[in-house]
């Protein structure tokens, strides 16, 4: 399983990673590895079997539908690395 | 050729509960920027979501109404996008089990029935409010309010089946009935509690392949829905009526320069990676709850109108208008229950209350004036008390002051001269008066009469009664024609 | 007697008969810390002087008579991916390197009442990503045992504070092995919890449906005692499991006559060094001198648990660090590649490429690669499918047996860099303890020997679900009869380093 430099270049943009053009090639030798390994999966008839999300037996779990106090907005705002007034202020979004 | 148009739309409406979907957040509208936000609804590290159960229960209300099935298992996934008023990164939504799919809605059109389907409803969480530009008065940057993020949603997707204008606008009025008889969603367009993304194609008269379509957002009001949809039409017709193709993308409406444009950015087609929200354990809907549910469902707009016309023997005219909201279809059917006479109280309904609530823009729930206001008036016009006219002045006065008749007529001394002694006496003055129309009359001009009763509910400012005046008109002129 | 090097349970004889007091406890932790952090470096925050002053709280309500919970007064290192209430709470990582939490997890709330005193936030393999302590954006933790090996990972911090008697015991958090293996590297006791026993809510999450919270300590009794404490269920995690908590000193009987050990031969394949093949021979043996009944069984899909774990906890991974961006709390990049178009997917990009380490990059570009369109089947539903034959395997085995043993890891701690540039190399190190996640399993790592060098080697136990009290049991009755638990570190100043002859 080898990964190309564009799937490398794809799924960095996809998760939001900038990659400098020698981890681009790191990367791409590193997970081509581990991509060839997990092929190893293919090697179970997996047809009839139920795929695991959970572990644990539960279904339905809900809560009522009560109001709870929100955090105060200072502490709401505190650990935003940039804010303005009430706001978290960001780079100007291009729509 | 001719082109006929597909739409089909993905609608988004934000469930009334009291809390978020996945947390205790409050879902009110318009609060201080991020006043009503935690650890959870922003996304912090090492929070958990658990699910509102009123969510589920409103969330599947709507499903039955629009006749959809109910899935027995369905489960929650993420989708994974990036952009700054989606505080974790990922929504929480239902991609490969929504909880309901195959239903419809029908929508009449032209007294003809059509039918609308759909094609999932699943639940989401909304996502938070970013602010731009004149908004904010920053040139380079842009603000963001989570107080939005994590309301909860349903959207409804329906099939490309509405071929016109005048369909799309029967669906979403349609629409937005059902969830307000519901009560489920408070629709309202301007605060962004229902949304609307329209798909549109072209396809030449008679083909049966769709055409690329075009996802259009941004639409704020029916009316906007409606304007982009008709400027879209033109667009793409004219592309394919110069041999052109329409490109496959999404286009914002520009309310102010009256066209649309592509979104900028979204070049290529999105990959969200779905996959289950290990967070959340799966929603299995269990049989007993959906038959409780089913049960409290009220009855819809469609069957309201239809039991409204059998009922009480009004046209269906009257019966569209009565039920096309909740509140007046109750305000109607209560006053009807107080004075059973259907036709009387939707003429006064339509007329009188829905012309003065326009006026003074106020909605039904807000009407001064109540049922029983209205019932006792109707009694007073059956029973004599007051005369058609009159009343029109009794219901002014009722609106304007939330009295009910019987006050208004006694403080305004509008009652009607029933008494026969008072009245004798002017009937007699009106006849000294006109000599001229007795004469009339007693020479066969039997019409003479409506001009007498005139003067006499002139003489008392309309307050006679009209019987009454007729009945003693004709005893003192037959007894004059004997003399 | 060195009172950091006690245990919870010893400590709290001494403070209810009042011979000691909780700051005196808490300035040996800190005095010990002081000494031999810099050479450690298992904390990544200490509080000192907020220690000390809940201390004297304690000390009052303890001369007031008020002695409640066992752990009282006692000191506790947390590990750094567990979210406490205005203090830092950083994931060993850049990019929430000044993160103040405005709320306690659930296990630290817990603690807080039974009046735990927290000494501080330890070391940690970046968003609990390594198995040897030296992703941190703070350093890596060094080995008490051996400075120049590696403490395991990725609660290493924890586990070396712990061995090293910079704490009294701690709190870790295991995705694929992440308690079990630093405890067996440092010579000190992790337990693993069944999946649902003890609540998520406050751990920041890595694989959520795979992380569990557990305790490091230096004796069995201290982790049935911290269990206590920690289990239950909560209306915030919907994972939690409602189910009753046993107290679980009760569990701690010496006798494991006739109970059925299982010894799946998958673990003791080529890949295993001698040195801890024959430990764990030996601890056979002292278990079936016990009365066990110990015998071979398999666990055929085992050699597949590497990669079911790598594609789905890197899946579940890359969509749970989607959400540090600079936005609302964290790092944000100082570069300004603005003016341009997609300013806003500069500012993540930037952001993130600065703010997470290598492994963390690399397990986050793996995990979008498996749900990225066209391969979510292939990798993501096909791991999910293959976990639910190794769940069937366990399930299996159960029928037979009461419990599991087998190595924590195939090999004794290794040095520090010798893996780090090959992640494969480094993955396949968890293979041992990793299936225990997949199947949502209870499992535990006791210490049952020493290399000749003199590093710690630990041995591991599963259960079915919810049977801890099996562990705890075989467990305790083992180290009743061995003494492998109460061998320290030379570590102190004043005598020679160890720093070589691993």
């Amino acid at each position: 399983m080898k990964i190309s430099k564009k799937d490398v270049e794809h799924v960095a943009k996809l998760a939001r990673l900038r990659l400098a053009e020698e981890e681009k090639e790191k990367f791409g030798k590193q997970l081509s590895e581990i991509l060839e390994y997990v092929k190893k999966l293919n090697e179970l008839d997996t047809e009839k079997v139920e795929p695991t999300s959970h572990v644990v037996p539960l279904k339905n779990v809900m809560r009522e539908d009560e109001v709870r106090p929100s955090l105060p907005v200072e502490d709401v705002l505190r650990n935003a690395p940039v804010r303005e007034g009430k706001y978290f202020k960001v780079p100007k979004i291009i729509q | 050729m001719n082109y006929q148009l597909v739409v089909g739309l993905e609608v988004h409406a934000e469930l009334s509960t009291g809390s978020k979907v996945f947390c205790g957040c409050p879902t009110r509208f318009g609060g201080e920027p991020n006043s009503q936000t935690c650890p959870v609804c922003l996304g912090l590290p090492g929070v958990l979501p658990v699910l509102n159960k009123k969510v589920v229960e409103y969330a599947i209300r709507a499903a039955l109404a629009m006749n959809c099935e109910i899935s027995r298992h369905s489960r929650f996934d993420r989708k994974n996008y990036y952009y700054p008023d989606l505080p974790k990164n990922y929504q929480i939504s239902q991609n490969y089990l929504p909880f309901a799919y195959n239903g419809h809605l029908n929508i009449s059109i032209k007294g003809a029935v059509k039918r609308i389907d759909i094609d999932n409803i699943h639940l989401e969480e909304d996502a938070g409010k970013n602010l731009h530009g004149e908004d904010t008065g920053l040139a380079e940057d842009s603000l963001v309010d989570f107080n939005r993020a994590g309301v909860p949603l349903i959207e409804i997707v329906t099939r490309p089946d509405m071929h016109s204008l005048e369909e799309v606008e029967k669906f979403m009025t349609n629409l937005r009935d059902v969830l307000l008889y519901l009560g489920i969603c408070d629709c309202r367009m301007e605060e962004g509690s229902l949304r609307f993304e329209a798909n549109i194609s072209m396809r030449p008269e008679g083909e049966s392949r769709l055409g690329n379509r075009v996802e259009m957002k941004n639409l704020n009001s029916f009316k906007m829905v409606l304007k982009a949809l008709e400027y879209e039409m033109g667009r793409q017709e004219n592309l394919l009526r110069e041999g052109k193709t329409v490109q496959p993308e999404t286009m914002l409406w520009d309310e102010a320069k009256g066209m649309t444009s592509a979104m900028r950015g979204k070049e290529e087609a999105p990959d969200y990676r779905y996959f289950p929200e290990p967070d959340l354990v799966p929603l299995v809907i269990d049989p007993e709850w959906l038959k409780e549910i089913k049960e409290s469902l009220p009855e819809l707009p469609q069957a309201r109108e239809m039991r409204l016309m059998k009922e009480y023997g009004i046209p269906e005219y009257d019966s569209a208008v009565l039920t096309a909201n909740r509140p007046l279809a109750d305000f109607y059917e209560e006053t009807v229950r107080l004075f059973p006479n259907g036709k009387m109280v939707s003429n006064w309904v339509m007329v009188e209350l829905l012309g003065r609530l326009k006026e003074r823009n106020l909605k039904i729930e807000d009407s001064p004036l109540r049922p029983s206001h209205l019932a006792e008036m109707l009694t007073l016009i059956k029973d004599g008390l007051i005369s058609g006219k009159i009343a029109k002045d009794v219901f002014t006065e009722m609106f304007t002051s939330g009295k009910g008749a019987r006050i208004v007529v006694e403080e305004k001394g509008w009652a009607q001269i029933s008494d026969e002694s008072q009245m004798k006496e002017i009937v007699e003055e009106v006849i000294r008066e006109n000599p001229k129309s007795v004469e009339d009359f007693q020479g066969g001009k039997k019409k003479a009469i409506t001009f007498l009763v005139g003067q006499v509910m002139k003489e008392t400012r309309g307050k006679a009664n009209p019987q009454l005046v007729n009945k003693l008109l004709r005893e003192k002129l037959q007894i004059k024609s004997k003399m | 007697m060195n009172l950091n090097e006690l245990t919870g349970h010893e400590i709290n004889k001494l403070l209810a008969r009042k011979e000691v007091s909780a700051i005196e406890v808490t300035e040996a932790v800190l005095k010990r810390i002081g000494k031999m952090d810099d050479r450690i470096n298992a904390y990544v925050t200490v509080r000192s002087e907020e220690a000390l002053r809940e201390a004297e709280e304690i000390d009052k309500k303890i001369q007031r008579g008020e002695m409640g919970s066992p752990l009282m007064g006692i000191p506790i290192a947390i590990k750094d991916n567990i979210c406490t209430r205005g203090v830092k709470t950083t994931c060993s990582s850049k990019i929430l390197h000044n993160f103040q939490p405005p709320y306690d997890a659930t296990v630290v709330a817990k603690l807080r009442k039974a009046g735990v005193i927290f000494i501080g936030k330890t070391n940690m393999d970046e968003f609990a990503m390594g198995s040897s302590t030296e992703n941190s954006a703070f350093g890596s933790t060094h080995n008490p045992w051996n400075l120049n090996a590696v403490p395991g990972g990725s609660s290493g911090g924890s586990a070396a504070a712990v061995a090293a008697g910079e704490t009294i015991f701690a709190l870790g958090s295991d995705t694929g092995g992440s308690i079990r293996q630093p405890a067996g590297f440092c010579g000190v006791t992790g337990m693993k919890p069944t999946y649902g026993l003890v609540s998520r809510y406050g751990l920041v999450a890595f694989a959520s449906s795979l992380d569990q919270i557990g305790p490091i300590t230096r004796d069995i009794r201290d982790t049935a005692i911290l269990m206590n404490l920690i289990c239950g269920h909560d209306p915030k995690d919907s994972t939690s499991l409602n189910v009753p908590v046993p107290d679980y000193t009760q569990a701690l009987v010496n006798d494991i006559k006739g109970l059925k050990i299982g010894i799946p031969k998958e673990y003791f394949g080529e890949g295993i060094e001698l040195e801890v093949r024959e430990a764990i021979e030996k601890a056979i043996e002292a278990l079936k001198k016990l009365g066990a009944n110990v015998k071979e069984t398999s666990l055929p899909h085992t050699e597949y648990g590497v990669a079911i774990y790598y594609l789905i906890a890197t899946a579940e991974a890359s969509s749970n660090l989607a959400r540090y961006d600079g936005v609302r709390y964290g790092y944000r990049t100082k570069s300004e590649r603005r003016k341009a178009k997609g300013e806003m997917v500069q500012m993540y990009e930037d952001t993130r490429r600065e703010g997470f380490g290598d492994e963390v990059k690399r397990r986050i570009m793996l995990g979008t690669y498996g749900l990225s369109a066209g391969y979510y089947d292939a990798y993501y539903l096909k791991a999910q499918k293959v976990r639910t034959l190794v769940r069937e395997d366990f399930d299996k085995a159960f029928k037979d047996f009461h419990c599991l043993l087998t190595p924590t890891s195939s090999t004794p701690p290794f040095r520090i860099g010798e893996k780090i540039d090959d992640p494969l190399k480094m993955y396949l190190s968890d293979i041992f303890t990793i299936s225990a996640n997949l199947a949502g399993l209870p499992a535990i790592s006791i210490p049952c020997g020493f290399t000749k060098g003199g590093l710690p080697i630990g041995l591991q136990l599963m259960a079915k679900p919810l049977n801890e009290e099996m562990l705890l049991r075989v467990a305790y009755t083992f180290e009743q009869n061995t003494d492998h638990h109460l061998r320290k570190p030379v570590l102190d100043a004043d005598k020679k380093i160890a720093t070589d002859d691993h």
